[in-house]
This record gives C-alpha cells, structure tokens and sequence, in this order.
C-alpha cells in the first residue's frame, strides 16, 4: 500500500505522426487531457515530474503551474514509473497534494526536440561507440544470443512475441499496426540486427500522455474510478551494456519487482494483467522472467503457447505494445495508461474486469527499471 | 562520409589507452579484493577500494554474445553488416569490441569461440579489436 491512486490518466488526442505537434505541445495536451479526465483545473495541481527535455520546469510554466514539489528524475523510458513512485512518498509526506506526470515525444517527427549525443569522453563514448553502435537496436539486442544459447530459445519463439502482441493491436483502434502477422512474416521481415527482424523492433512514433496522483483518502471523488497504486519498485544495472552482470537475466528487472510485490503484498497468481516494456521482442522474455511469472529460460515457450495473447491466462501487453500500438522513445507512459485502462473497465481490448496490472518499465538498454502494482481496490 | 567516432581519454582511463598505444591490453584490480574489473575507474567495483593497480591482460577472450548490424552507424557505412560483440576476458571481465578476420555471419561466428586481441589504429589512439587466434608458430 502506498495511499495514493492514480485519479486521471489520458495520452494525447492522437498518436503516430504527428509533425503539427511540438515535444512541449504533446506534453501540454495530454496533461490538459488528464487534468480533465480527473475531473481538475490546472490550478488544482501543485506537484510536476517529467523528464528533460524540455522537463518540469518548462512543462509547468507552460501550463500556468507554480509546483510546491518537483521531480525531474530522467533514466529513460520507466521514469514515468518512478515519478509515480517518488509521488506517492511526496504526498505521502505532505510535500505535495496533486501531482501531474507528463509524458511527450516527437520521437519520429523530432519537433522541437533535443538532439541526443554521447560524449565521446564518457565510458560509452570511449568504449562502446567506437565499436559502431547505433542507437537501441545495436546494445539493447546483444544479451539475446547468450540468452539463446543458454537456454535454448528459438528464432520462432522470439517472433511469436510480435505474433502475439499483434493479436492484442489487432482489437485496438489506436495500434499502429493492427493487420494479422505470422511468425513466417516476422522472420521474412528485413534483418536490423541478428538475430533482430524488423518486425521485432518497437515502433518509432509521436505522442503523449500524462496522470494525476493523488491521496488515496480522496478516491471515489473523481469521475473516474481510482486505481490504488498498491506497491512500487525501482532499480538500475548498468549504463552500458557490455558491463551488464548476466546477459540471461535483468538485475534491475528482478529488484524493482521484488520491492513493488513486497509493498503490494501480492503474488505472481494475484496478478491479472500484465505489462512489460516491449522495446524489443526479447524484454517481456526478460521481464516474465525477472517477475517470476515463469522459471528461467521458459518465458518464450510460455508465450509462444498461448498464454499472454487473447484468450491466454495471462494477458501482456494489451494495447499492442512498443511493437505494434506505440513507442514515442519513452513507451513507460503508455504502458501505465494501459494498465490504468484495463482497471477502469475501458480498454479496447479489455480482458473482463481485472483486479490487479501490474506495469514492469525499462530505462535505456536493461538500464533502469521501474514496476507499478496497480489495484482496483485499495488493497 | 562521417568518420568513425574516436574515443577521448580521461585521467583515469589513459593508461588503458597508452598500454593500447604499446600493444598491450592494461587492465585493473583491486589490491585489496584481488578483483580485475573494466572498465578503467580509480575504484574497485567489487568493494569499493581505492587501492587498485594495472597490470598487462594476456589478451585472450572469447565471445560471449554479439549482433550483426545491418543499420550501419555513421562512418561504418563500408562496413556494414558488422558485428558489435561482448567477449570475456581470461581474466573475468568483459568488453565490447569488434570482431576482424571473420565473416560477420552467425556460422562464423560461434558464441564462446577462442579470440585474441589486436589493436586498429583510429584517429590518434589504438582500438582494441578481436579476432581468432593466430596459429601457434
């Protein structure tokens, strides 16, 4: 139990290509969304967290917010999970009453937004740059052969994940990709970087989305129904990931879940819903793993059974996923906003009326992590 | 065509860059713990010492995981695809780097295959590479 919930949560009107939409407007949008979702005016917020650029700073001078308590945690796509996290204690603490959480990337139009560069002095700059990395689909895939050869996973296990994410977009009006694939399709797709196919990779797309924090004391006050944000996790690894302890396993996965399910006081069997990071076809690999939902080395057979897609018992990833709905740069938001969904009963491809989702976000490349217990009772 | 990045030392790491410059691959450890780690820090990672030393690395690894990249990065446009790998050091830690003197296929390219160290001029510093090991003479 942290005694906070999530009383509003909305993305941005659209989502995809959006080059009429600046990083700072998509921020705005959704936050203007969100505040109206809860049921709020701007000035009813007095605590903002996002990440630079253009950060909380600009983000809340831009929405007329003169915030008592500021979060500008940056580590990547989870860091929307930590401000949750780092909220909940704020409130908790008195420091703030109600917190906005803003999310916006121009991640494929690059509208207003700052250009990312590696110094060339820094441990990555030095050595692992040299070697001719290229962005997330030349580190973020390079554990997986170790993987594979440790335990066995098959090239077809790794594209039934796209398979079976893109059964979920396929009931989603939003999904960027919504047409039927087949393991074939996956595996005929063009090779970004072995063992890595196209359609193993996340999307790259413009958005937003945001959410309201609150005192759980305050549920039911909303127009929406609360979601109880009953345990939360965060961790790092490393920055680089030629130095990542084990390449069969995310530390920082396993730590972050282990504290949120402790705060929850819930199980694997609790759980009812399920997100997990999805950047590439690998991480919910990782992630059902790092959980504990399956032993080690037996997350791919699992999914490629049937058991995360419609119809499975455990359904992941339900809006489609960084693969098939979105992925700004920065996916944790969407993936929050899901869960949120989910729990409200308003999802597009809604799974019956779960009690718990349970969100599991990546920071850079296994870098950083960060889980979320979401609950639609306090606990 | 954009050149190849070239790293620039720090304090702390050029000696790992000057023993490059000699042909030999320099790594630390702790005095304390014993523990060889990379990449160059003036502290142990394992506990936290600051009494740590270089010593001259035998060069042999082998390869622990890798990629093949097809989305070449700016100046490895002729290269393309390449293999960005990790290996394990004999002495237990690990560095990515690239592989040179074999195809840049998943046949030639056998996870925990035997690797040596060789060094690639780039800009003004030596970068160390791997390939297989030369035949005994």
């Amino acid at each position: 139990m942290t005694g906070v919930i999530i009383a509003g949560a909305a993305e941005t009107d659209r989502i995809g290509l959006l080059p009429d939409h600046s990083t700072l407007q998509l921020h705005v949008e959704g936050a203007l969304n969100t505040v109206a979702d809860a049921g709020l005016s701007l000035r009813d917020i007095d605590g903002i967290a996002t990440v630079s650029a253009p950060g909380p700073v600009q983000v809340a001078h831009a929405l007329g917010i003169t915030p008592r308590w500021i979060d500008g945690t940056g580590v990547g796509g989870t860091s929307f999970l930590l401000h949750v996290r780092h909220a909940a204690a704020a409130i908790r603490a008195g420091y703030a009453r109600t917190v906005l959480i803003t999310h916006g990337e121009s991640g494929r139009s690059r509208v207003g937004a700052s250009r990312y560069r590696m110094e060339a002095s820094s441990p990555v700059g030095q050595f692992e740059v040299p070697y001719g990395v290229f962005g997330p689909t030349t580190t973020f895939t390079i554990p997986l052969l170790r993987y594979m050869k440790e335990f066995g996973l098959t090239h077809e296990q790794l594209a039934y994940v796209a398979v079976a994410q893109r059964r979920w977009a396929a009931k989603n009006p939003r999904a960027a990709y919504r047409d039927p694939v087949t393991v074939e399709d996956v595996l005929a797709s063009r090779i970004v970087a072995y063992p890595f196919h196209l359609l193993e990779c996340c999307l790259v797309t413009d958005g937003g989305g945001a959410l309201v924090v609150t005192s759980a004391e305050r549920a039911g006050s909303f127009p929406k129904p609360a979601v109880h944000v009953l345990g939360t996790g965060e961790s790092s690894e490393t920055p680089m990931i030629s130095q990542m302890a084990d390449f069969t396993e995310s530390a920082a996965f396993r730590l972050a879940g282990r504290a949120a399910f402790a705060e929850a006081r819930i199980g694997v069997a609790d759980v009812d819903h399920l997100m997990i990071y999805d950047a590439f076809a690998h991480v919910p690999i990782y992630g059902l793993e790092a959980l504990g939902f399956t032993a080690k080395g037996e997350a791919g057979a699992f999914i490629a059974d049937g058991n995360t897609e419609p119809g499975g018992s455990l359904p992941l990833n339900t809006n489609g996923g960084g693969l098939s709905y979105t992925h700004t740069g920065m996916y944790g938001m969407f993936a929050i906003q899901e869960g949120v969904r989910q729990l409200r009963g308003e999802a597009a491809a809604q799974v019956g009326s779960p009690q718990i989702s349970v969100i599991l976000g990546n920071g850079g490349m296994f870098a950083t992590a960060g889980v979320l217990v979401l609950g639609r009772q306090p606990g | 065509m954009t050149a190849k990045p070239i790293p620039v030392p720090t304090p702390e790491t050029q000696p790992f860059w000057d023993g490059c410059a000699a042909g030999e691959l320099r790594l630390q450890r702790c005095a304390d713990c014993g523990r060889p780690y990379f990449y160059p820090r003036p502290v142990c990672p394992a506990c936290g010492s600051r009494h740590v030393e270089w010593f001259t690395a035998s060069g042999r690894a082998t390869l622990y995981s890798y990629v093949i990249n097809h989305r070449p990065a700016p100046g490895f446009e002729d290269d393309a695809p390449y293999a960005i790998a990790v290996v394990e050091l004999d002495e237990g830690p690990r560095m990515m780097t690239s592989i040179v003197g074999l195809p840049a296929t998943p046949e030639a390219l056998q996870l925990d295959m035997p690797l040596q160290v060789r060094f690639e001029p780039r800009g003004d510093v030596s970068l160390p590479v791997f390939g297989p090991l030369e035949p005994a003479r």
